[in-house]
C-alpha cells in the first residue's frame, strides 16, 4: 500500500524519464512515425493504444534502439539514446523489454534466463544472482518451475517469467510491447495482474496494449496512436468517457462494443 | 587383403595419420568457422565483407589447388612449416604434415562457417533481440545465446562437413604425408595382384572413421533436443 501511494505520488510529481522529441521514422515510403512528442515521467504508467498498423510497437521498440529513428532523438534520464556499441549495451541493461512472443532463451532453464543478465551484463555474483532470480520468480508466480525450459511452461507462465527476467536488470524503466496479444485469453489476466502489482510498486512503464481493462486501472495517461502519429493523449477516465478525436471515437466504436 | 593383414602395423599407422589430419584440423575448423560465422553476420561491415570475400574464394577452389598453394607458393612468400617438428612414438608430425592441416583447416572452415550460418538463421529473431535487451553487447548476443542453439540447429550439416574433412585428408597423401591413401599406394605397388583386397581394407578403414563420427553427432543431436 505503501508502494502505491508512493508510485502515485512520483507519477504526480515526478520529473521526465523518457523523452521523445521530433521523432521521425520512415520503413521504405511508409512513414510509420511521425513527428512523436511524448514524455513519460519517473513512476508514470503510460498506455499506448491504437489499431493496427498505428505505430505503437515501432514506437516502443525505438526507445531501447531496437528499432532506429530517421529524425529527432530520444533520451533516457537526461541522456541522449547513444549510437551502437558497448554504451547502447549498457542503456539496454537500464530498460526493461517484455515482447509480444516472450523471446525466452529457448536452450536456457527459467533460473537461467532470469539470471543471464545480472551474471554476464551486471557482473553479478552467481549464487547471489540465483536467490535474488528465485525471489523474483516467486514473486511472478513461477518459483516452482526454475530448473525447466521455457517450451515446457504455458505462454502466460513463460511471459511472466519474461517480466522477471526484465526486473532482473533493476531496470529505470519497463517497456512491454504488446504482452498479452499472443496469450491464451485464460492466461491474460494472471499476466495483467503481475502488470498491476508492478504499476503500483511505482515502475516506470510504458505498454502497449490491446487491454482496454488494464488501461483503466494502471494507466495514469492512455496516448492513443493512429497512422504513425499521437492523435490524442489523456488520463484514461477521460479517453475512454470522452474521447475527442474522430479516429478515437471510431476506433473505441469498434472494440468496446461488445 | 593379406598384404595389408601380414603388414598391419603399417596399415593402422597410416590411419594414424589420417586420424591426427582429421582431428586437428577438424577442431581448427570448427574455431574458424565460428569466427568467420560471427564476422559474416556481425554489425562490422568491413569483416562482414572480409569475411564473405574469403568463404566465397576459398569454398569456390579445389582443395588440391589450396594444397598446392601450401605446398608451392607459400615458401616462395615465406609462410613455412619448418618450424613444426614434434615426435610422438612412431608418428613424425613435420612441415608436411603442418602444411596439410592449414590447408583442410582453411578450407574446411568456410563450409563450417555457412552449416553455422544456416543455423544462425534458424534462430529465431526474438532471440537475439530478447539477448541485446537485456544489455548483452555483440559478443555476448552471439556466444550466451545465438551460437549455441545455432550449433545444435547446424549438427547434421556440421557432421556431413566433418565427414567430408575425413575423406579429404587423401588428399595429403599427393603432397607426401603417409597418411591411409599414401600407404594404399604403397601397398598396390608392391602387391599389384591383390589391388581389390586392398582398395577394401582401406575404404573398410574409412567406413570405420565416418562411422565414428556419424554415430558422435547423432548421440549429440540426441542429447541436445529437448533443450
Amino acid at each position: 500500500m505503501t508502494l502505491a501511494a508512493e508510485g502515485a505520488t512520483s507519477a504526480a510529481t515526478g520529473e521526465p524519464l523518457v523523452v521523445l522529441d521530433h521523432v521521425d521514422k520512415w520503413f521504405g515510403d511508409l512513414h510509420v512515425l511521425r513527428d512523436i512528442n511524448l514524455t513519460v515521467n519517473r513512476g508514470e504508467v503510460v498506455v499506448v493504444i491504437g489499431p493496427s498498423g498505428s505505430g505503437k510497437s515501432t514506437l516502443c521498440r525505438a526507445i531501447n534502439r531496437l528499432e532506429t529513428i530517421d529524425k529527432g532523438s530520444i533520451s533516457l534520464d537526461g541522456e541522449p539514446l547513444p549510437q551502437e556499441g558497448k554504451e547502447l549495451a549498457n542503456l539496454r541493461a537500464e530498460v526493461g523489454m517484455v515482447f509480444q512472443s516472450f523471446n525466452l532463451f529457448a536452450h536456457k532453464t527459467i533460473l537461467e534466463n532470469v539470471t543471464l543478465g545480472p551474471i554476464k551484463v551486471r557482473k553479478q555474483d552467481k549464487a547471489q544472482a540465483e536467490t535474488e532470480a528465485r525471489a523474483l520468480l516467486d514473486r511472478v508466480g513461477v518459483g516452482h518451475q526454475a530448473a525447466k525450459y521455457p517450451a515446457q511452461l504455458s505462454g502466460g507462465q513463460q511471459q511472466r517469467v519474461a517480466i522477471a527476467r526484465a526486473l532482473a536488470m533493476h531496470p529505470k524503466v519497463m517497456l512491454f510491447d504488446e504482452p498479452t496479444s499472443a496469450l491464451d485469453p485464460e492466461m491474460i489476466s494472471e499476466v495483467l495482474d503481475v502488470m498491476v502489482d508492478l504499476a503500483k510498486g511505482g515502475m516506470t512503464m510504458i505498454v502497449v496494449t490491446h487491454e482496454m481493462g488494464f488501461a483503466r486501472t494502471a494507466a495514469d495517461r492512455v496516448v492513443f496512436m493512429a497512422d504513425g502519429a499521437v492523435a490524442e493523449e489523456n488520463t484514461p477516465d477521460e479517453f475512454f468517457t470522452n474521447p475527442r478525436s474522430d479516429r478515437a471515437k471510431d476506433f473505441l466504436g469498434k472494440i468496446l462494443r461488445h | 587383403m593379406n598384404a595389408v593383414l601380414d603388414d598391419l602395423d603399417a596399415y593402422l599407422q597410416a590411419f594414424g595419420y589420417t586420424l591426427a589430419l582429421f582431428v586437428i584440423s577438424g577442431l581448427l575448423s570448427l574455431v574458424l568457422g565460428t569466427v568467420l560465422v560471427a564476422m559474416r553476420v556481425g554489425p562490422v561491415a568491413v569483416l562482414r565483407a572480409a569475411a564473405t570475400t574469403y568463404v566465397t574464394t576459398v569454398r569456390n577452389t579445389p582443395l588440391v589447388i589450396v594444397f598446392a598453394f601450401f605446398a608451392f607458393f607459400a615458401p616462395i612468400i615465406n609462410i613455412r612449416f619448418t618450424w613444426l617438428d614434434v615426435h610422438i612414438g612412431r608418428f613424425d608430425f613435420t612441415e608436411l604434415f603442418g602444411a596439410a592441416v592449414a590447408s583442410l583447416s582453411l578450407y574446411t572452415c568456410t563450409f563450417v562457417c555457412e552449416a553455422l550460418r544456416a543455423g544462425v538463421n534458424a534462430v529465431p529473431l526474438g532471440q537475439a533481440e530478447a539477448a541485446r535487451a537485456i544489455g548483452l553487447p555483440f559478443g555476448g548476443v552471439m556466444t550466451n545465446v545465438v551460437l549455441p542453439q545455432a550449433f545444435r540447429a547446424a549438427l547434421p550439416p556440421l557432421a556431413s562437413v566433418q565427414i567430408a574433412l575425413i575423406k579429404n585428408t587423401s588428399v595429403a597423401a599427393v603432397f607426401g604425408v603417409a597418411e591411409a591413401v599414401a600407404q594404399m599406394r604403397t601397398f598396390t605397388n608392391s602387391f599389384a595382384s591383390q589391388r581389390l583386397g586392398i582398395f577394401i581394407a582401406f575404404a573398410i578403414g574409412y567406413i570405420v572413421l565416418v562411422e565414428v563420427v556419424s554415430f558422435a553427432a547423432a548421440r549429440a543431436e540426441r542429447r541436445w533436443r529437448i533443450a
